[in-house]
């Protein structure tokens, strides 16, 4: 087998080096990172490229790069992860490099010319095992990345030659915006009442705000909640919002996907009330109660207050 | 100004899902399905650039069971015009082959803006958004939360973990993964889908597919297993509520 080809999302960490390190030794390949940022630690080789266009971050400048950098080394394996970049780049590298592409991978396997991975869909609810020829291109939730590459001997630098799409761009970086800042900061919050999608609609957000006065907790919410327009957009837990560590997480009505998941699955206690035995949440919880949220969260306050 | 907007449909959420007899798809029968999460994002943000532009709006599906359900409520959200799409034996559910056939669809209708929802539930083999830029070779963008068009450009508004935002502006045509609308989208009165039943006619357009010659394929579809140690804290509500009370004690998260 060949190398591991590995995007390095320039915004976020470089974990997906350490998932994609034993998938490089196993096939004796080399584990070549991408990088706009120059340094990679834990890689064997990093191809560098520059190019006015790669910073700040376009979409289509960076496929192009990563386009490039599949032709350039014809992997066995392209892993992205997760992120913003991975949607833009994982699928659209692979359909320019007729390739095939696995996305939500938790695992990757290779076995000969094949891989097998595990993929979270519908939510996290059902894990698909899914068996591609290989080359192939991997998406990595990034729910599956636990641990920091480890940093070898220097890796190998190599240049790769900015491709001449870089000069024909059909679209461009205008402004970075600044999120309003509406004073909350879940990051450092305690205790934390989460409601998901189960709690209905606005009108019925009060009862969990009156839980997390109980509690002494701040309220938080999780993407479906945020895009109704029910909770604020400060108070999002995931992917696209905070990532919290508090002692306590309660979920009320939560369903538990993994871009929510990614964002809370630190916390020391999850407990987790939903109506669904199948929600993904109860997969994570160390405590779980399938039953009606506005039940239990009438029960609570009044036991609380 | 025509704006095209692909309309899949998914469980609705928190339909209890499991595998079928054959192991590697999920059981529909007893399913609700409905026009996915995000593509109803994508609806939303579509009709509110067709307020501020006067664009018109096509909403395009798959032919597959609740599709003609799915474009009658599109069309009673503001899609002007419905089509849909016919690949014959295609499964609409495996996303590559899927977006390859809204590829066509879209060539033949050359909309000046595509908008998706970013994701399905089940786009496994690739989402739609990214695939139909590579196929349609036009620039895209995903995880998107606002889109406007101010001439022959898209301003769209990219969103970054942790909630961080940038502008980018695309070419027209260009392909756009919406996350969430620039505003939630508007409740939809009965009359007015009883209004659509009547008044939206789907407008067949065929479409073909060649099957990918090294394609990925489900060898198996499980629930996952449970957390190890996870504790099911069972009784009514009221019981429920003291037992998550005494583990917030014991734990030291309640200091009375």
């Amino acid at each position: 087998m060949g190398d591991v080809l590995v995007y390095i999302d320039p915004a976020v960490n470089t974990r997906l080096l350490a998932f994609a390190r034993p998938l490089a030794d196993a096939a004796g390949g080399a584990l070549v990172a991408l990088s706009a940022n120059g340094d990679v630690p834990g890689a064997d080789v990093v191809l560098e490229v520059s190019h006015p266009a790669l910073s700040p971050y376009v979409p289509e400048a960076h496929a192009a790069v990563l386009a490039a950098a599949i032709e350039a080394r014809r992997p066995d394996i392209v892993l992205v992860e997760n992120t913003t970049s991975g949607y833009d780049l994982g699928a659209s590298a692979a359909a320019a490099a007729e390739l095939p592409f696995v996305g939500y991978c938790l695992g990757v396997t290779p076995a000969g010319n094949e891989a097998e991975a595990v993929s979270a869909i519908y939510g996290g609810q059902l894990h698909a095992t899914v068996r591609t020829p290989l080359p192939a291109v991997f998406a990595v939730n990034s729910v599956a990345l636990h641990e920091e590459p480890q940093a070898g001997a220097p890796a190998q630098r190599e240049t790769l030659a900015p491709p001449p799409a870089l000069d024909a761009l059909q679209s461009s970086f205008v402004e970075a915006l600044e999120p309003p800042d509406e004073g909350v900061d879940l990051s450092s919050a305690e205790m934390i009442v989460c409601v998901g999608r189960g709690i209905g609609g606005a009108e019925n957000v009060e009862l969990a705000e009156e839980l997390a006065e109980a509690l002494g907790a701040e309220l938080a919410a999780s993407r479906p909640v945020i895009d109704s327009g029910w909770v604020a957009k400060a108070r999002q837990i995931g992917k696209s919002g905070a990532t919290v560590t508090p002692r306590l997480y309660l979920g009320l009505g939560v369903s538990g996907a993994p871009e929510h998941v990614e964002g809370m699955q630190g916390s020391e206690l999850i407990v987790a009330v939903n109506t669904d035995p199948g929600a993904a949440i109860f997969n994570i919880a160390h405590y779980g109660a399938v039953a009606d949220l506005f039940d239990v969260a009438d029960e609570l306050t009044a036991l609380l207050g | 100004m025509q704006i095209a907007v692909a309309v899949r449909l998914a469980p609705k959420a928190g339909d209890e899902l499991e595998p079928d007899d054959s192991g590697t798809d999920i059981d529909r029968e007893y399913v609700e399905m409905a026009i996915a999460d995000f593509d109803e994002q994508a609806l939303e943000e579509a009709v509110l650039i067709k307020e501020a532009t006067g664009a018109s709006v096509t909403a395009v599906a798959l032919r597959a069971d609740g599709a003609e359900q799915a474009l009658r409520v599109a069309y009673a959200r503001g899609a002007d015009r419905v089509v849909m799409a016919d690949a014959g034996e295609l499964d609409p559910y495996d996303s590559r082959t899927a977006a390859l056939a809204f590829a066509q669809a879209f060539r033949e209708l050359a909309p000046d803006l595509v908008l998706v929802g970013v994701q399905t539930p089940y786009d496994v083999f690739g989402q739609t958004a990214p695939l139909l830029g590579a196929a349609l070779g036009r620039p895209h963008a995903s995880v998107v939360v606002g889109v406007t068009v101010e001439g022959d450009r898209a301003r769209v508004v990219q969103e970054y973990a942790g909630g961080r935002l940038a502008v980018l502006g695309l070419q027209l045509p260009a392909v756009v993964g919406v996350q969430s609308a620039s505003s939630p989208p508007r409740y939809v009165s009965m009359t007015r889908l009883r209004q659509a039943m009547t008044e939206a006619t789907a407008e067949p357009l065929a479409v073909a597919v060649e099957p990918a010659a090294a394609a990925p394929r489900i060898v198996s579809l499980e629930r996952p297993a449970p957390r190890a140690g996870a504790t099911m804290l069972e009784g009514d509500a009221a019981s429920i509520a003291e037992q998550i009370v005494s583990v917030l004690r014991e734990r030291g998260a309640l200091v009375s």
